[in-house]
C-alpha cells in the first residue's frame, strides 16, 4: 500500500452565511481503515462527508481522496467508491431492484451475483416501488446498492440508524467483510457499540473541527478511570494529586476517578495505604462521547472553546 | 370484577372529523402566505387596472359597441374570451378579466389544495398532526378552506376594484362571484384528484387538465353555436353566463357552490377508503431489475416520460379543438353580408381562419412554455428531495446529470408543438376537405418553440445559479401571459411588451415567417441554459 491516505481533510472551512459549519478540519484515514467519525448533531459529519463527495466547495483547505482532490475530480474519484447517505430519499416510482441497479451502474459496473445475495442478506423485497418502503428498507437499498459495485472506499453518513438489530448484523458482517479485503471505510454513526465493533480508529467532530483521533484504546487513554477500594486508612494527600477528581471518603472507603496519566501515581499512593478490595472501571465510550459533547463536563485541552451552537447547522444545510 | 366498564363498540371513530381544523387552516395560511397574497394581490390588480383602462380607452358607448361587435364575428377571441355580453365600462371589462382570470383562480385553487394535502402526506408533515388531536378529514378541510378563502378574496379584490370604477354593486357582486366561483370548484375537484392519485404530482396534473378541459368546452361551445350547451358543462362557461354587469344572474353562484360541495363530499367519502400516504390507486409492483436503467439519460427518461405523456395527450386535445374551431370559422361568415363585408376589410375568410390559428398558436406556446419550466424545475425538486447527491456520488458528472434533464426541456416544447400543430391541422384539413391550410396550422404552433425554449432557459438559469428563487420562473411566465392577453388592449407601451418572449414570435399564419427574431431567441434560450449550466457547475449541491 501506498503512503497516501485514502483521505485526508486538511484545514477545510466551510461556512453557510454566518454559519462556520466546517472551522479547520482536519482528517486522515489510512487505506484499509474502518474510521468512525463521532459527533453530535450538526457537529459538521455529514458536511464534511459532503465536501469530500464534492457536493459542498470548501471555502478554504484540502480535501482529498485516493490522492485525488475531490471537487475537481469528483467523477473520476466516484468510480472507486460507494456512499450511504443518512437519509435516504428514493425515486418515488422506481422498485428498490431498479433504484439498486441504476446506482451501481451509474457508478460503473454491478456484481449481479453479490447484489442477489446482499438482498437476501438483508430480507429486501427489491419489487416494491419505493414510496412504499419504510426508512429502514430505503436505507437498506442504499446499503445494497453500495456495496453491490467493487469499489475502493466506503463513506457512510449514519447508514444504520433505521435498521432493527437484526440488519444492524447482517451490515456490521458486510462491513467486516469489506474490512478483510482491505477496503477503506469512513462510517459516521452515533450508535457506540457499532462504532466499538467495528472501527479501527475515532474522529471525534465537534463545531467543525476534529477534536480527538485514535484508535479506542488511545481515546480511552484520555479519560478517566473510576476506582473504588476498602483500605485499612485512607493515604494522606491522595485526593489531593494531580489526576485524581471528584474522591468521596468514607471511613475506610475511597472513590475516586483518575485520569489515565494519573493512574499509576495514584495507585502507588493507594497501595500505601493498605488496600483490601479494588474495582476499577475503564471509560466507557458513552463517557468519551459526554466528555466531548456535553458541556458540563470539563472541556479538554485540545477542545475548542465552543458552546452549543451546533442546533441550527442542520437548517442552515436545507 | 364487579365494575361494569363501557366497551367501546361503536367501530365509527369517537371524536370529530374535523377536530383540529382550525389550528391547521391557521398553520396553512401561515406557509401559504407568500402564494396566496402574490395570486389575491395579483389578479385583484389587474382587475382594477383593467378596469379603469377600458374606462380610459372606450370613454363612449359607441366605440364600445364597435369593439364589442368586431369581437362577436371573430371566433379567434369567441375561443380565447368567449363572447362579449354587454357594452358597458364594466361588461366588457369583466368579460376581459373573466376569460383567463377564472381559470387562473382555478389553478391556484388546485395548486393550494393538493400542495396543503397530498404534498404534506408525501413528505410525512401530514403523519405527524395526524398522530395529534387532528380528526381525519381535518387537513383536507383546513386545505380546502385555504383555497376557497383565497379564491374568495379574490373575489372580494376585484369586485371592489369594479365599485371603485363606479360600477354597480349587484353587477360588482356576481362578478366578484364568478370569478371566485372558479376557485370553489376547483377546490372541489381538487380534493377529489388528491384522494384518487397515486402522488400528489399526478393529482395535481389530473386537476389541472380538468381546468384545461372545462376551458376546452366553453371555447368549443362559444364558438360553434350548435353545441352552445357544452358551456353549461364548465365553470369558466358559468362565469360567462352569469352577464355580470348586465343580466347579473346571480343564481349561477348557487351552481359554483353546488360543484364544490360536491367534490368535497365525494373527497371526504374516498378519504374513508384509502390510507394516509397512499391514493385509491395502489402502487403496483416493479421489476426486481431493470438493466437497462443504468444511465443519467435513462434516469431523466424515467423520471420525465409520463408527465410528457400526460402532456402530448392534452396537446391532441388542444389540437384537435384549434382544428376544429378553425374549419367552423369559415361558417361563420356565410349569410351574414355584413360580417362579410367587415372580413373582406381583413382580408377575407381565409383571414380569419388564420388569425385564429395564430392565436391558438400564441395560447398553446404559452401553455408548453410551462411545461418547459415545470420539466426544468424536475432539477430543482430532485435536489431538495436530497435524490441528486447520490446519483452525483456515483461516477456522474454535474453537466451530465444536467443534460439528461435538459434534453427533455428542449425536445419536449418541440413535441408538444409538434402534436397540436399536426393534430390541428389533420382535423382542420379533414373538415375543410382540403389540405390547403395544413401548413398554417403546423406553423402556427411550431413557430413558438424559441419563445418556450427561452422560458425553459430562464428556469435552467435559476435552478443554476439562484435555486432558492426558482419560483421566479413562474412569474416570469404570468407576465408573459398578461401582456399577451392584455398589453394590446390596455395599449401598454412597445418596450414593456417586448420583454415577454412571445411579443417578438412572428405570427404566423397571419404574418410572413421571420427568421431574425427565431433565430435571437433561440440564442437567448441557448444563453440562459449555458448560465445554468456554469452556475451548477460551480455551486453546492444541497
Amino acid at each position: 500500500m501506498t503512503d497516501t491516505p485514502a483521505i485526508r481533510m486538511t484545514g477545510v472551512v466551510k461556512t453557510f452565511g454566518s454559519v462556520r459549519a466546517l472551522d479547520g478540519l482536519d482528517l486522515a484515514v489510512p487505506t484499509g481503515e474502518v474510521h468512525g467519525v463521532l459527533g453530535p448533531n450538526g457537529a459538521g459529519k455529514s458536511t464534511a462527508i459532503r465536501v469530500l463527495l464534492g457536493q459542498l466547495r470548501a471555502d478554504a483547505g484540502t480535501a482529498t481522496m485516493l490522492g485525488a482532490d475531490a471537487w475537481r475530480d469528483a467523477v473520476e474519484l466516484h468510480r472507486r467508491l460507494s456512499y450511504v447517505p443518512g437519509d435516504v430519499s428514493l425515486w418515488p416510482n422506481l422498485s428498490g431492484g431498479e433504484v439498486i441497479d441504476l446506482l451501481a451502474r451509474l457508478r460503473g459496473g454491478i456484481d449481479k451475483r453479490r447484489r442477489d445475495e446482499l438482498i437476501e442478506r438483508f430480507e429486501l423485497d427489491p419489487r416494491r416501488k419505493s414510496r412504499t418502503y419504510s426508512k429502514g428498507n430505503r436505507q437498506k437499498v442504499a446499503i445494497v446498492a453500495a456495496l453491490a459495485s467493487d469499489v475502493e472506499l466506503l463513506i457512510m453518513d449514519e447508514p444504520t440508524s433505521g435498521l432493527d438489530p437484526l440488519m444492524e448484523a447482517a451490515f456490521q458482517d458486510c462491513i467486516n467483510m469489506q474490512k478483510e479485503r482491505g477496503r477503506t471505510v469512513l462510517l459516521s454513526s452515533h450508535i457506540l457499540s457499532e462504532v466499538e465493533a467495528l472501527c479501527d480508529r475515532v474522529s471525534i467532530i465537534r463545531a467543525g473541527q476534529v477534536v480527538e483521533t485514535g484508535t479506542l484504546a488511545q481515546l480511552r487513554h484520555l479519560t478517566r478511570t473510576s476506582i473504588a477500594a476498602e483500605v485499612d486508612s485512607v493515604p494522606a494527600g491522595l485526593t489531593g494529586l494531580p489526576g485524581v477528581h471528584d474522591a468521596v471518603v468514607e471511613d475506610h472507603r475511597i472513590r475516586f476517578d483518575v485520569d489515565s496519566s494519573a493512574l499509576d501515581g495514584a495507585l502507588g499512593a493507594l497501595v500505601a495505604g493498605g488496600v483490601r478490595t479494588l474495582t476499577a472501571t475503564p471509560p466507557t465510550l458513552e463517557e468519551l462521547f459526554l466528555r466531548h459533547y456535553g458541556d458540563h463536563l470539563d472541556e479538554p485541552a485540545t477542545a475548542p472553546d465552543h458552546n452549543g451552537t451546533p442546533k441550527h447547522r442542520k437548517a442552515a444545510l436545507r | 370484577m364487579t365494575a361494569t366498564l363501557r366497551t367501546p363498540t361503536r367501530t365509527e371513530p369517537t371524536g370529530g372529523r374535523l377536530t383540529g381544523t382550525g389550528t391547521l387552516i391557521r398553520l396553512n395560511l401561515r406557509r401559504e402566505r407568500i402564494p396566496l397574497a402574490a395570486w389575491v394581490l395579483g389578479i385583484g390588480l389587474v382587475a382594477a387596472s383593467t378596469f379603469s383602462t377600458i374606462a380610459a380607452l372606450y370613454p363612449d358607448e359607441a366605440e364600445r359597441e364597435a369593439l364589442a361587435q368586431s369581437i362577436a364575428v371573430n371566433p379567434a377571441f369567441l375561443a380565447i374570451t368567449g363572447p362579449i355580453t354587454g357594452t358597458s365600462v364594466g361588461a366588457i371589462s369583466a368579460w376581459r378579466i373573466l376569460a383567463v382570470g377564472s381559470s387562473l383562480v382555478g389553478l391556484m385553487a388546485v395548486f393550494t389544495v393538493v400542495r396543503r394535502t397530498r404534498a404534506d402526506e408525501e413528505a410525512g408533515r401530514t403523519e405527524l398532526l395526524a398522530s395529534s388531536v387532528v380528526g381525519r378529514a381535518a387537513p383536507l378541510a383546513a386545505a380546502v378552506a385555504v383555497a376557497v378563502g383565497a379564491s374568495v378574496a379574490i373575489g372580494v379584490l376585484a369586485a371592489a376594484a369594479g365599485l371603485a370604477n363606479g360600477q354597480d354593486a349587484l353587477g360588482s357582486l356576481a362578478f366578484g362571484g364568478a370569478l371566485a366561483g372558479c376557485g370553489v370548484v376547483f377546490s372541489g375537484v381538487a380534493a377529489v384528484t388528491a384522494q384518487i392519485a397515486e402522488s400528489s404530482r399526478t393529482a395535481t396534473g389530473l386537476a389541472c387538465t380538468a381546468v384545461a378541459v372545462t376551458y376546452a368546452l366553453r371555447a368549443i361551445g362559444d364558438v360553434d353555436s350548435s353545441v352552445g350547451w357544452l358551456t353549461w358543462l364548465s365553470p369558466q362557461g358559468w362565469a360567462s353566463h352569469i352577464q355580470s354587469y348586465g343580466e347579473n344572474n346571480l343564481w349561477i353562484l348557487g351552481l359554483f357552490v353546488l360543484a364544490g360541495l360536491a367534490g368535497l363530499a365525494v373527497a371526504v367519502r374516498l378519504l374513508d377508503h384509502r390510507d394516509l400516504g397512499l391514493g385509491l390507486v395502489a402502487a403496483r409492483l416493479g421489476p426486481a431489475s431493470n438493466p437497462r436503467l443504468g444511465t443519467p439519460e435513462a434516469l431523466a427518461v424515467r423520471l420525465h416520460r409520463g408527465t410528457l405523456i400526460g402532456w402530448l395527450a392534452g396537446m391532441v386535445a388542444l389540437g384537435a379543438v384549434t382544428g376544429a374551431v378553425a374549419s367552423t370559422s369559415e361558417s361563420l361568415l356565410t349569410g351574414n353580408p355584413q360580417l362579410e363585408k367587415v372580413m373582406a376589410q381583413i382580408g377575407g375568410a381565409g383571414a380569419i381562419t388564420d388569425m385564429l390559428l395564430s392565436v391558438m398558436g400564441v395560447l398553446t406556446g404559452l401553455i408548453v412554455g410551462g411545461y418547459a419550466i415545470s420539466t426544468a424545475l424536475v432539477m430543482r425538486s430532485e435536489e431538495t428531495a436530497d435524490r441528486v447527491g447520490p446519483v452525483l456520488a456515483t461516477a456522474v458528472g454535474r453537466i451530465r446529470w444536467m443534460l439528461g434533464h435538459l434534453g427533455f426541456v428542449i425536445v419536449g416544447p418541440a413535441l408538444l408543438l409538434l402534436t397540436a400543430g399536426l393534430v390541428a391541422g389533420v382535423v382542420n384539413s379533414l373538415q375543410v376537405g382540403s389540405f390547403a391550410g395544413f401548413g398554417g396550422a403546423l406553423g402556427a404552433m411550431l413557430v413558438q418553440l424559441p419563445a418556450t425554449l427561452v422560458l425553459g432557459g430562464i428556469a435552467v438559469a435559476l435552478v443554476g445559479l439562484i435555486p432558492r428563487f426558482t419560483g421566479l420562473a413562474w412569474a416570469v411566465l404570468v407576465v408573459a401571459l398578461l401582456l399577451g392577453q392584455l398589453g394590446e388592449l390596455l395599449q401598454l407601451p412597445q418596450w414593456i411588451m417586448n420583454l415577454s418572449p412571445y411579443t417578438h414570435v412572428p405570427q404566423v399564419p397571419v404574418a410572413a415567417m421571420d427568421w431574425t427574431p427565431m433565430i435571437a431567441l433561440t440564442l437567448v434560450a441557448a444563453a440562459f441554459m449555458i448560465v445554468g449550466v456554469a452556475g451548477f457547475r460551480r455551486r453546492d449541491v444541497s
